[in-house]
C-alpha cells in the first residue's frame, strides 16, 4: 500500500516537480523566526476567514436573489426554510466582522514590531490594498440583505463620492446606475461582492505571501535571522513553517474557531454590531431610519468624515480627511524614521504615540457606532461654534491626533531614544 | 443629494430621543416555554393576523411548538387552506394604506428590529386620546397608526405625563395612567397574555435560535476536545524547538 | 531531504488520534453545507399534496393537476375503456405491472386503486415529454386497433388507458402511478398513502 501510494507520488513528481518545490520553498523549507508570539496568529486566521467565507458565501449564492423585490425574503427563506441555511448566513455575518478584527490585530502586530519597515516595505502595500479591498467586499456585501441599514448605508456611501468636485454627482450615478440606490445598484454589488473582490482579494493574498516569502518573516525582536546561520546555511534561529508553525497555527485556529462558534450561536448579533438590529427592516428608499451608523468596522473612519465641518459648503474636505486617513497607511514605511523596528527596543516617545493611537482609533471607532449627540451638549457662552455636541468636538480632537500621529511620525521616529538591539532573537 | 448627505452626517439623531422616551419594562419572555408560546401563537392567529402577517413563518413549523398538523388547522389557520403556507396576513396592502395611513407591517422579523422589551412595554401603553384619528394613542410610540387591538381585554386607560421642571437634575417625565373602564382580562392576566404575545413574535423573529443554541453547545464541547488534541501535537512537535 | 528522520512513535500516535478528531470535526461543519442542498421547506410546500375533486371529471375526461411540478392525470374510465385495456393485454410489454412504477394498491392490470379511476404522472418514462391522449377517434394516425391511449410525440412511445407502455415502444417502462388516497367517495389526495397519513 505505501509503496503503492510513493509510486503514484513519484508518477506525479516527475512530472510536476513544481508542487513539491513550491511546498519547499513556502512550507517545508520556510524558515520562519522561532520567536513568534500571540501577535503572529492573525496572519494565518486572516487567511482561515477568507476560506470561510468563501466556502459560506457560495453556499449562500445558490439561494439568494440580487433583486430588489426579492433580496430581503430570500435572505429570510435562507434563514428559514434552507435546511441549515441559518448557519451557512450566520457564519458569514460573523465572518465578516471577524475578518476585520484579525486583520486589525494583524495591521497591529505590524505597528508593534516594524514589520513594514524595510525590506518589507511591500509586503505592507500588498496588505494595505488587501485591506482596501476588503472594505469594498465589506461594503458591497453590506447592500445584499437590503434591510434598511443596506439601503440608506450604501446611499451615504455613494453619496460620499457624489461631493467629489465637478465629477462628483455624475460619479456618484455612474456608480449607482440609477438615481438613488436600486435594483441597478444591488445587481451590480452583487456581481462585484461574490466574484469580482474575491478574485482579487485572492491574487493579493498570494502576492502578499510570495513578497513576504522572498524577504522573509519579521519577529518579536525585529532581528534579521538570515545573519546567523548554521552549517547547513539555515538560519540558526529559524525553524522550518512546517510543521513547527502549522501545528501551532492549527491550535491557534482551533481557539479562533471556538470564539467564531461562540458567537456564531449564541450572540450572532452582538447586540447589534455584527448584525444591526434596523436591518431587520427591509430597505424602504421612502423613510431614512432615525439613526445610520455603519458597521463598527468602517466606523472609525466615518467619525472622522463626520468630524470635519463642511467647506465653503461642500463635504468634499471630510470625505478627503476620511480618504487620507485610510490611503495614509500606504506611507507608513517611509513615515517612519527608527532605526529600529521592533516596540521592545524603541523609546518612550514611539511607546507613548503608539498607545495614543490605539485610544484615539478605538474612541472615533465607538462615536462612529452613535449618533453625535451621544455625550450631549456643553455650555457655548458666545455662540461662535457651529455645534455645541460634545461627541462632534471629541471626535474632532481624535481625529487631528490620528492624522499628527501619522504626519509628526518622522519627527518623533527619529529623535525617540532607542535601546540597543540583540544580534539573536531572545528566549 | 447634497442636503439629504448633510442631513445623514450631521442631524441629530432621534434615536437618541427615543431612548430618553418612556422606560421600558423588561420582558419575562422564555423560547422553551411551549405553552406561552402556543398562547402567543393563538393570540396572533386571533387579534393580529387580520392586519399584520408574519409572512416567512409556515403554519407547520409551528409543529415545533408541540401543535400537531390537526390543532394548528383548527385553531390557527384562519387565513390559508395548506399548513405548508406562510403566515400572511389576508389584508390587502394598498386598502390597509388607505384606512390607516400606513400598511401594516409584517411582524416576521419586529422583534428582532424593535425587541422584545420594546413590544412587551409597546403594547401593555395604549391609552384614549381624542386627539389622534384611531382615538389610540401610545406612551412608548406617540402617534402611532395602529388602534389599540386588545383593547376589550385590557379595558381602556388614560395617561397623563407630568413634565420634569425645569432646572438641574430634571429626571424623567412622571406617567400617570388612570382607568376609563375595565377590560375583560385583570391586569395580571393581561400582561401574561402580551408575554405569551412577545414571547410568539421572539420565536417567529428566529425559529432556529433554540436549535441554535442547542447545536452551539456540541459545537463549543467538539472545539474543546480538537483544542486538546491540536495543544498535545503542538507541544510535542515543538519540544524539538530549543 | 535524503537523510532518514528517525520517527518519534508518540509524534505519530497523536498525529494520528489529532487527525481522525479534526477530520471528524470538519465532517460534522459540513453538514449544514450538505444539507442545505436539500429540498427547502418551500419546496416541501410546493410539493405537498394535492387534492382532486373528481365528481367535477366527466366520464373519460382527463383532467389535468401539478403535483411537484409534474402533470398528473386523473380520468373516470368508462367501461367500455375498462374492457379495451383488457383487450390490450397481449399488445403490452408489463400487462400485470410486476415492475416496480406503482404503490402496491394500482399494481394489477387497471393500474388503480379501483378500477374506474385512472392517475397516472403524465411524465413518459422515456426521456420525460409529457405523452398526449389519443382517442379511438385518431386510428387513422394510431393504426386500426388503436383503442384510445397515449401518445409521446417526442419518440413515439404508445402507452394505453391503464399508462401501460406497448410492445415496442422506446419507453421502457409503464407511466408511473402516484401514490394516493380516497378522502371521500369524490375526492382524491394525490401524493399521500393512506399509512402516511398522519395526525
Amino acid at each position: 500500500m505505501a509503496s503503492r501510494l510513493m509510486a503514484l507520488w513519484n508518477w506525479f513528481d516527475a512530472r510536476m516537480p513544481t508542487a513539491a518545490e513550491q511546498w519547499r520553498i513556502h512550507a517545508a523549507e520556510y524558515y520562519a523566526p522561532k520567536n513568534f508570539n500571540f501577535w503572529y496568529f492573525f496572519g494565518s486566521l486572516a487567511l482561515l476567514v477568507l476560506v470561510i467565507q468563501i466556502v459560506s458565501g457560495i453556499f449562500l449564492t445558490m439561494n439568494y436573489k440580487p433583486d430588489a423585490a426579492l433580496a430581503f425574503g430570500s435572505v429570510e427563506y435562507i434563514m428559514r426554510d434552507v435546511p441549515g441555511g441559518w448557519i451557512i448566513r450566520y457564519i458569514h455575518s460573523t465572518g465578516a466582522s471577524a475578518f476585520f478584527i484579525v486583520v486589525y490585530l494583524h495591521m497591529f502586530r505590524g505597528l508593534l514590531y516594524g514589520s513594514y519597515k524595510q525590506p518589507r516595505e511591500l509586503v505592507w502595500i500588498f496588505g494595505v490594498v488587501i485591506y482596501l479591498s476588503l472594505m469594498g467586499e465589506a461594503f458591497f456585501g453590506y447592500l445584499l440583505p437590503w434591510g434598511q441599514m443596506s439601503y440608506w448605508g450604501a446611499q451615504v456611501i455613494v453619496n460620499l463620492f457624489g461631493t467629489v468636485p465637478f465629477i462628483g454627482p455624475d460619479l456618484a450615478l455612474w456608480i449607482r446606475g440609477d438615481y438613488v440606490v436600486s435594483d441597478a445598484t444591488l445587481n451590480r454589488f452583487f456581481a462585484l461582492h461574490v466574484i469580482a473582490l474575491p478574485l482579487v482579494l485572492l491574487g493579493l493574498v498570494v502576492v502578499h505571501l510570495l513578497a513576504l516569502h522572498d524577504v522573509g518573516s519579521n519577529n518579536p525582536d525585529g532581528v534579521d535571522i538570515k545573519k546567523v546561520k548554521d552549517a547547513n546555511g539555515h538560519p540558526v534561529d529559524g525553524i522550518p513553517f512546517h510543521p513547527y508553525y502549522t501545528v501551532k497555527d492549527i491550535m491557534g485556529a482551533v481557539v479562533f474557531l471556538g470564539v467564531f462558534c461562540f458567537v456564531l450561536f449564541f450572540v450572532p448579533e452582538v447586540g447589534g454590531y455584527f448584525l444591526e438590529y434596523n436591518n431587520f427592516i427591509p430597505a424602504d428608499p421612502l423613510k431614512t431610519p432615525p439613526h445610520i451608523a455603519p458597521v463598527w468596522y468602517f466606523t472609525p473612519y466615518y467619525s472622522i468624515l463626520r468630524a470635519v465641518p463642511p467647506l465653503f459648503n461642500s463635504q468634499f474636505p471630510g470625505v478627503l480627511a476620511m480618504g487620507v486617513a485610510v490611503l495614509i497607511f500606504f506611507f507608513l514605511p517611509w513615515l517612519d524614521r527608527s532605526p529600529v523596528k521592533s516596540i521592545r527596543y524603541r523609546g518612550s516617545l514611539w511607546k507613548a504615540a503608539l498607545a495614543i493611537f490605539v485610544v484615539v482609533f478605538l474612541v472615533l471607532g465607538y462615536l462612529g457606532t452613535e449618533p453625535t449627540t451621544v455625550w450631549g451638549q456643553f455650555k457655548d457662552p458666545w455662540n461662535i461654534l457651529d455645534t455645541k455636541d460634545v461627541a462632534t468636538w471629541v471626535a474632532r480632537l481624535c481625529s487631528i491626533v490620528y492624522f499628527l500621529f501619522f504626519f509628526l511620525m518622522p519627527w518623533y521616529t527619529a529623535r525617540d531614544s532607542v535601546k540597543p538591539v540583540p544580534e539573536r532573537v531572545t528566549a | 443629494m447634497k442636503r439629504l448627505l448633510l442631513a445623514l452626517v450631521f442631524a441629530p439623531s432621534l434615536a437618541a430621543a427615543a431612548e430618553a422616551g418612556f422606560p421600558l419594562d423588561r420582558s419575562p419572555s422564555d423560547p422553551r416555554d411551549l405553552v406561552s408560546l402556543q398562547s402567543g401563537a393563538r393570540t396572533f392567529a386571533n387579534y393580529c393576523e387580520g392586519c399584520h402577517g408574519v409572512q416567512y413563518l409556515r403554519y407547520n413549523r409551528l409543529e415545533e411548538l408541540g401543535l400537531n398538523e390537526g390543532e394548528i388547522r383548527d385553531n390557527l389557520m384562519f387565513f390559508a387552506d395548506k399548513v405548508g403556507e406562510t403566515m400572511k396576513t389576508v389584508m390587502p396592502a394598498k386598502e390597509a394604506k388607505t384606512w390607516f395611513g400606513v400598511a401594516p407591517p409584517d411582524l416576521s422579523l419586529v422583534a428582532r428590529s424593535r425587541g422584545a422589551d420594546w413590544l412587551y412595554t409597546y403594547l401593555r401603553t395604549f391609552y384614549r386620546d381624542s386627539k389622534t384619528m384611531t382615538g389610540w394613542n401610545n406612551a412608548v410610540f406617540p402617534n402611532v397608526a395602529m388602534p389599540h387591538a386588545l383593547w376589550t381585554l385590557q379595558g381602556e386607560r388614560a395617561l397623563e405625563v407630568e413634565e420634569p421642571k425645569e432646572g438641574e437634575g430634571a429626571g424623567r417625565p412622571e406617567y400617570r395612567w388612570k382607568e376609563l373602564s375595565k377590560g375583560t382580562l385583570t391586569q395580571v392576566e393581561y400582561d401574561a397574555l402580551v408575554r405569551d404575545l412577545v414571547n410568539f413574535l421572539v420565536y417567529a423573529g428566529e425559529p432556529a435560535a433554540t436549535t441554535r443554541r442547542e447545536i452551539g453547545i456540541v459545537a463549543l464541547f467538539v472545539l474543546g476536545v480538537v483544542f486538546i488534541f491540536a495543544w498535545l501535537v503542538k507541544r510535542n512537535f515543538w519540544k524539538d524547538v530549543k | 531531504m535524503s537523510e532518514q528522520v528517525k520517527v518519534d512513535p508518540q509524534r505519530r500516535t497523536l498525529v494520528i488520534a489529532a487527525s481522525a478528531v479534526g477530520g471528524a470535526a470538519a465532517v460534522g461543519a459540513a453538514v449544514p453545507f450538505v444539507m442545505s442542498l436539500w429540498p427547502s421547506e418551500r419546496a416541501k410546500a410546493a410539493g405537498a399534496p394535492v387534492e382532486v375533486d373528481i365528481s367535477k371529471l366527466a366520464p373519460g375526461e382527463l383532467g389535468v393537476y401539478e403535483w411537484r411540478g409534474k402533470p398528473v392525470w386523473v380520468m373516470r374510465r368508462t367501461q367500455a375503456m375498462l374492457n379495451d385495456i383488457k383487450q390490450d393485454d397481449a399488445k403490452v410489454s408489463d400487462p400485470q405491472s410486476s415492475v416496480d412504477q406503482q404503490p402496491a394498491y394500482a399494481k394489477n392490470e387497471y393500474r388503480s386503486a379501483k378500477p374506474e379511476l385512472m392517475v397516472l404522472v403524465g411524465v413518459c418514462t422515456h426521456l420525460g415529454c409529457s405523452p398526449k391522449l389519443k382517442g379511438p377517434a385518431d386510428k387513422a394516425e394510431m393504426g386500426a386497433d388503436w383503442n384510445g391511449g397515449f401518445y409521446c410525440p417526442c419518440h413515439g412511445s404508445k402507452f394505453d388507458l391503464a399508462g401501460r407502455v406497448f410492445k415496442g415502444s422506446p419507453a421502457p417502462k409503464n407511466l408511473e402511478v402516484p401514490p394516493y388516497t380516497y378522502l371521500s367517495e369524490t375526492t382524491v389526495l394525490i401524493g399521500e398513502d393512506k399509512e402516511k397519513k398522519g395526525a
